[in-house]
């Protein structure tokens, strides 16, 4: 049984400048005495009173304008940040798809790529063997695979990291923008599996500006405003009251 | 808005249950950072041996060229400090030989585990994995790195012929601890560098230092036999790592066993890893946010 419980959480950033985060001031300070009224580091609030109970089956579409806090939501759901208050407890393999760019080295080919990123979303050796041929033919990128991935072009490395992150099984999805920069003809074929993927994975939870994307694989939605949940409902509702007008109407009928 | 109506809505499918989970500060999730981490073996596995392939990509020679480099860094140095104390080069030679091997490594897990964190930062704010797998993966490497570095022992042991013995055997404990503490030491000074980031050049500055104050191309033996510095001398054991080197190159070197050697890196080991559980209990889920 696969679940995300966010209880009360927050994320609270604390922000070094070059003084604060070394030594001289630490040990300094405490010789000498209080020097200003800065020996406190200063904080960043990304998320405070975050509550939120997601479960088996749910899609849930995250909204909010730039720097609303919905990458670090996401990132709290997947675990890399703890949550400084409140409680967090996430039950399920979560494969977070944030930055397509990271953990690939350019220095190696793409299959040892494939198998890497494979590794670090949870796969083992062997499922990740059984997938290359199937990787290699979605991304079409045939002998390429076998050069170095600095060799590739921007859209071919989306491409390479699109495969490997569509061809897994994961519990829990979280996706992040971002999935851009490739032909039109192959976001129809990454759209697919993308879906499929959806339909394999528990619960999703994805952040993204596209409002046709949303429509397409969430039923839910959470709207983030300053690091806090504004709006959690239906996604109808939520986008309706996030855009002012009827976004999924407007939609459906231009389908 | 609607914020109330809507939320109480969405609670509908399961009641709200959050479960007993330990908080971000716990042993158990100490523990479990470090089993998860051992249990991605296969992946740090992986890391530490493209780590190598990787720095020697493209030469003809490839990862050849460390065992290359310390044969050249210890035939040279043996010839040379040898000639200075008037040491037989026949022994003298092994002798630094071995004790660079064991430096090497030492020096490799004080150096990158200091930076262990800061270095793979994109990992850790962008995969969630356990702190304990970049640990793993850098020990893993220096002691692909060690094995490497092993050959160089090996041709001069056959052509130097040391008195090795059964205590050879006591080489695998001997390397067991100095990986365990490689281990402990990444974890206590990666965590304190990635917080406060003029730990590594201070570690930097004080491992150069290690190696002059180390019995490597010096021999402690021969100073305590010297009665006029033998009581100065002691003041060698000070320095911690004396200990490690020698529990290894006694064996290594068929040199007699010094038991008093291993008592102190046993207590340093322990004392280590209870260093690296509290931080990893106190600071693991700082991390993110440090680096």
């Amino acid at each position: 049984m696969v679940s995300i419980d966010l209880d009360g959480a927050a994320v609270d950033f604390p922000i070094f400048d070059a003084k604060t985060r070394s030594l001289k001031k630490a040990v300094l300070g405490r010789a000498g005495g209080r020097i200003g009224t800065d020996s406190k580091v200063p904080i960043i609030e990304a998320l405070r009173d975050i509550t939120v109970s997601l479960r088996q089956g749910d899609r849930v579409a995250l909204v909010g304008h730039n720097g609303a806090g919905k990458s670090t939501l996401l990132r709290l759901m997947s675990g890399i940040y703890e949550p400084t208050r409140g409680r967090s407890s996430v039950v399920g393999k979560v494969a977070p798809v944030f930055d397509l760019a990271v953990g690939m080295d350019p220095e190696i080919s793409g299959l040892e790529n494939i198998l890497i990123r494979g590794l670090f979303l949870g796969m083992t050796r062997k499922q990740m063997e059984a997938r290359v041929d199937d990787i290699a033919a979605f991304t079409e990128l045939g002998s390429y695979l076998k050069m170095p991935l600095r060799t590739y072009s921007t859209g071919m490395r989306v491409r390479l990291a699109l495969g490997v992150v569509t061809s897994i099984d994961p519990e829990i999805l979280l996706l992040d923008e971002g999935i851009g920069a490739v032909d039109a003809e192959f976001l129809a074929k990454a759209r697919t599996r993308l879906n499929e993927l959806v339909e394999r994975s528990g619960i999703l939870v994805f952040a993204s500006h596209s409002d046709e994307f949303l429509a397409d694989l969430c039923d839910t939605a959470i709207w983030m405003d300053q690091g806090t949940i504004r709006e959690h409902g239906p996604l109808r509702d939520v986008l309706r009251h996030y855009k002012g007008r009827d976004v999924l109407a407007e939609i459906e009928a231009a389908r | 808005m609607t914020t109330g109506d809507d939320r109480a809505e969405d609670a509908t499918s399961a009641p709200k249950v959050v479960p007993d989970a330990p908080g971000p500060r716990s042993w158990q999730r100490a523990f479990d950072d470090l089993g998860q981490g051992w249990r991605q073996r296969p992946l740090w596995g992986y890391l530490g041996w493209q780590d190598i392939k990787q720095r020697y990509r493209r030469s003809v020679l490839g990862p050849l060229w460390i065992s290359i480099t310390m044969a050249v860094v210890a035939t040279a140095m043996g010839i040379l400090y040898g000639a200075l104390f008037g040491q037989d080069i026949r022994t003298f030679l092994p002798y630094v030989a071995t004790g660079l091997l064991i430096w090497y490594f030492i020096n490799g897990c004080i150096l990158e585990g200091s930076e262990v964190f800061i270095a793979n930062e994109g990992l850790i704010r962008f995969l969630p994995a356990p702190l304990s797998l970049h640990v793993y993966r850098l020990v893993w490497r220096q002691t692909l790195f060690f094995m490497h570095n092993l050959v160089v022992w090996a041709i001069l042991a056959a052509i130097f012929r040391p008195p090795l013995g059964w205590s050879l055997l006591l080489a695998i404990p001997a390397l067991m601890l100095l990986v365990i503490n490689g281990a402990w030491i990444s974890v206590v000074t990666g965590i304190i560098a990635t917080r406060f980031r003029d730990i590594p050049p201070i570690i930097a500055s004080l491992a150069n230092l290690l190696f002059f104050v180390t019995p490597i191309v010096w021999q402690y033996d021969t100073l305590l036999k010297n009665p006029a510095v033998a009581e100065r001398a002691r003041i060698a054991e000070l320095n911690p790592v004396l200990h490690f080197v020698e529990i290894l190159r006694e064996p290594l070197l068929g040199e007699p066993i010094v038991w008093r050697h291993w008592a102190v890196v046993g207590v340093i080991t322990v004392a280590g890893c209870i260093a690296a559980l509290v931080c990893l209990r106190n600071y693991r889920s700082r991390v993110a946010y440090w680096v």
